[in-house]
């Protein structure tokens, strides 16, 4: 039988209940062992160390310490996407919970939306910490030129961001081992391509422009714009266009993210091989 | 059609799987079921009986529209289970045998909590529900202990609990009472039972390689091995199809170099089923007429083998699927591991 399964509406009402009820375990599970402290905030500091030593080291600009601090807060979330968001509905699988979702009369969509909301408010939280930590360790000075301009870019490049994880999600799910590699191989190099430690406007433009294809480049680099006095002169462009980018980022991803998660939930119907680990 | 009164009905429903990595000259499909036909009427307790790896899940899958059939349909409460893939799903819910499901870092009312919410349940009500189910099952006392502080039976209870929650119309129980101890089984099953009885409207569908527990549970059972369904009756009617035959339950010492075969070649022995052991062998003869055993007792002694005890006693469902299969469901299932 090759029909395809029904598309899932179920109203407004059970996607806002199921999203509320799978983002509860990422915020409140995430928070309920204290040792998140040390691994998720305490060892990026340390990273953050090591950079700032070098810059002042060699008498970089202050600005490069703000930078840093900044950068570091951030890889926060890139390391949410990568091996929380993107590998959850593999783990979902070989816990059992997949099957259970796909057979519960709700919407995948609002399963994985869940999943993000909850990633974005716990990893916000250790990003948070790690952001006043740098703050009071290195005296880095904020100066933020607009907050609403600053929510709004922390929010786009959030939505685009996590909208990449819920499209990854769903690939991780079809080619396990494989993707786990690439995950792995994505780790250092995003850091690099990213801008993490330094102003992404110091790579060449053209690398630089195609890094902006992760959502964290020009949503770190706008949101350096609008905090650092420096963060203009060395921004990569105008935060308008960044902005323009990470809405179409946002778009192009989470429409990814619906049609990749059908195309899975197809694929477990018509071959059973994603709803168990062995077949 | 299907027909309105029944609350699940499948219509010669097969599975193939492909298989990956199959070296040449190797079958490169696995029929996982074959042209499986049943119906199972509203209020009934349904039970399937099968070896691991007969078809049961597979049927399952395909029946809380987790898998497509390769051939034939499938209809539950008188909903095609791919077309109206999205019209069923309110209706059941599903609860596996020694599943892991939910977060060991929520508690017990929280991860059930998610759960019903998933199913559009208003949290207060939810909560309710939650813990007048714990309180049942007897879990009452853990509503607020991390689940991954629960041994497995209690954890079990607790899956138990997820599935009957959201008060399905057909609820599918695949192995519910695997990995449990006596105790624990025992009080799912009731557990079971009472929740059937309670609404001639919800529909049970089991399945378990526990023939005491078929027997025991089901109004009516049907039996599969290698994805076929081989019988479908009550237990005692299943049963009855053995009246026939006489069957005997005797301790021996062991066989050693004796192959079980020569007994089977005796004329009037139907089947047999033999359980190896140190000390003592147990064999269970099933015999045209009770005048066979006489020559059984004399082959026996002839292979130098001593009787220890001897009994008769009534057709019990193993005997069934001896009986459809030729072989325990102890020797399917180490057969098909090996």
């Amino acid at each position: 039988m090759r029909a395809k399964p029904e598309a899932r509406p179920y109203g407004i009402r059970r996607f806002l209940q199921t999203v509320i009820a799978r983002a509860y375990p990422r915020l409140i599970g995430a928070n309920r062992e204290p040792t998140w402290l040390f691994f998720d905030v305490f060892l990026p500091l340390l990273s953050i160390c090591a950079y700032v030593f070098v810059y002042r080291a060699i008498g970089a600009p202050e600005a490069y310490i703000g930078f840093v601090v900044m950068g570091g807060a951030m890889t926060a979330f890139w390391m949410n996407i990568l091996w929380s968001m993107s590998t959850q509905l593999f783990w979902e699988r070989e816990q059992g919970n997949l099957s259970l979702y796909i057979v519960a009369p709700t919407s995948l969509m609002a399963i994985l939306l869940g999943m993000a909301l909850g990633g974005i408010l716990a990893t916000t939280l250790r990003s948070l910490a790690i952001l006043l930590l740098g703050y009071w360790v290195f005296n880095v000075q904020f100066v933020v030129s607009s907050f609403l301009a600053l929510f709004v870019t922390f929010t786009l490049t959030m939505v685009s961001l996590y909208g990449l994880g819920m499209m990854t999600s769903s690939l991780f799910l079809l080619y396990g081992r494989a993707a786990w590699h690439l995950a792995h191989l994505a780790e250092e190099p995003v850091f690099l391509l990213s801008g993490f430690y330094f102003p992404v406007k110091s790579l060449n433009f053209w690398v630089a422009a195609v890094s902006s294809l992760i959502p964290l480049t020009l949503g770190l680099d706008a949101m350096r714009q609008l905090v650092f006095s420096s963060g203009p002169l060395l921004g990569f462009l105008p935060i308008p266009m960044e902005l323009l980018v990470l809405v179409i980022l946002s778009v192009a991803f989470i429409t990814g993210a619906h049609f990749l998660l059908a195309y899975t939930e197809r694929l477990a119907v018509r071959e059973g091989r994603l709803t168990e680990s062995k077949t | 059609m299907p027909d309105d009164r029944n609350a699940i009905e499948t219509d010669s429903v097969g599975r193939v799987y492909k298989l990956r990595g199959v070296k040449k000259g190797e079958p490169s499909n696995l029929v996982a079921l074959a042209d499986v036909t049943l119906t199972v009427s509203q209020g009934e307790l349904f039970g399937l009986l099968g070896p691991n790896g007969a078809g049961k899940t597979t049927l399952i899958k395909i029946l809380t529209t987790l898998l497509a059939p390769s051939s034939g349909r499938a209809w539950v409460a008188g909903l095609d289970v791919i077309q109206e893939a999205r019209r069923v799903r309110p209706k059941i819910n599903m609860v596996s045998g020694g599943e892991a499901s939910g977060y060991g870092l929520l508690t017990v009312r929280e991860n059930l909590w998610m759960f019903s919410q998933f199913y559009g349940i208003p949290s207060r009500e939810a909560n309710r529900r939650i813990k007048q189910l714990l309180e049942i099952v007897g879990l009452g006392d853990r509503i607020h202990t991390k689940s991954s502080e629960l041994s497995t039976g209690l954890r079990q209870k607790m899956n138990i609990v997820r599935g009957f929650m959201t008060d399905p119309q057909v609820l599918f129980l695949d192995e519910p009472t695997l990995g449990l101890d006596v105790g624990a089984s025992r009080d799912v099953r009731r557990f079971i039972q009472e929740w059937l009885r309670a609404d001639t409207t919800r529909t049970i569908l089991l399945t378990t390689h526990t023939m005491a527990e078929a027997d025991e549970l089901c109004d009516r059972v049907a039996i599969i091995n290698k994805g076929r369904v081989l019988a479908c009756d009550t237990p005692a009617a299943l049963k009855r199809t053995l009246q026939r035959d006489a069957i005997f339950h005797l301790e021996v010492t062991p066989l050693g170099g004796t192959h079980p075969e020569i007994f089977k070649n005796i004329p009037g022995v139907r089947q047999l089923v033999h359980h190896p052991g140190d000390g003592t062998a147990t064999l269970e003869f099933f015999l045209e007429e009770e005048s066979v055993l006489s020559e059984v007792v004399m082959q026996l002694s002839s292979n130098g083998i001593r009787l220890k005890s001897l009994q008769k006693r009534e057709p019990t469902l193993e005997d069934v699927f001896v009986d459809l299969v030729g072989r325990s469901m102890e020797e399917v299932e180490s057969e098909g591991e090996a």
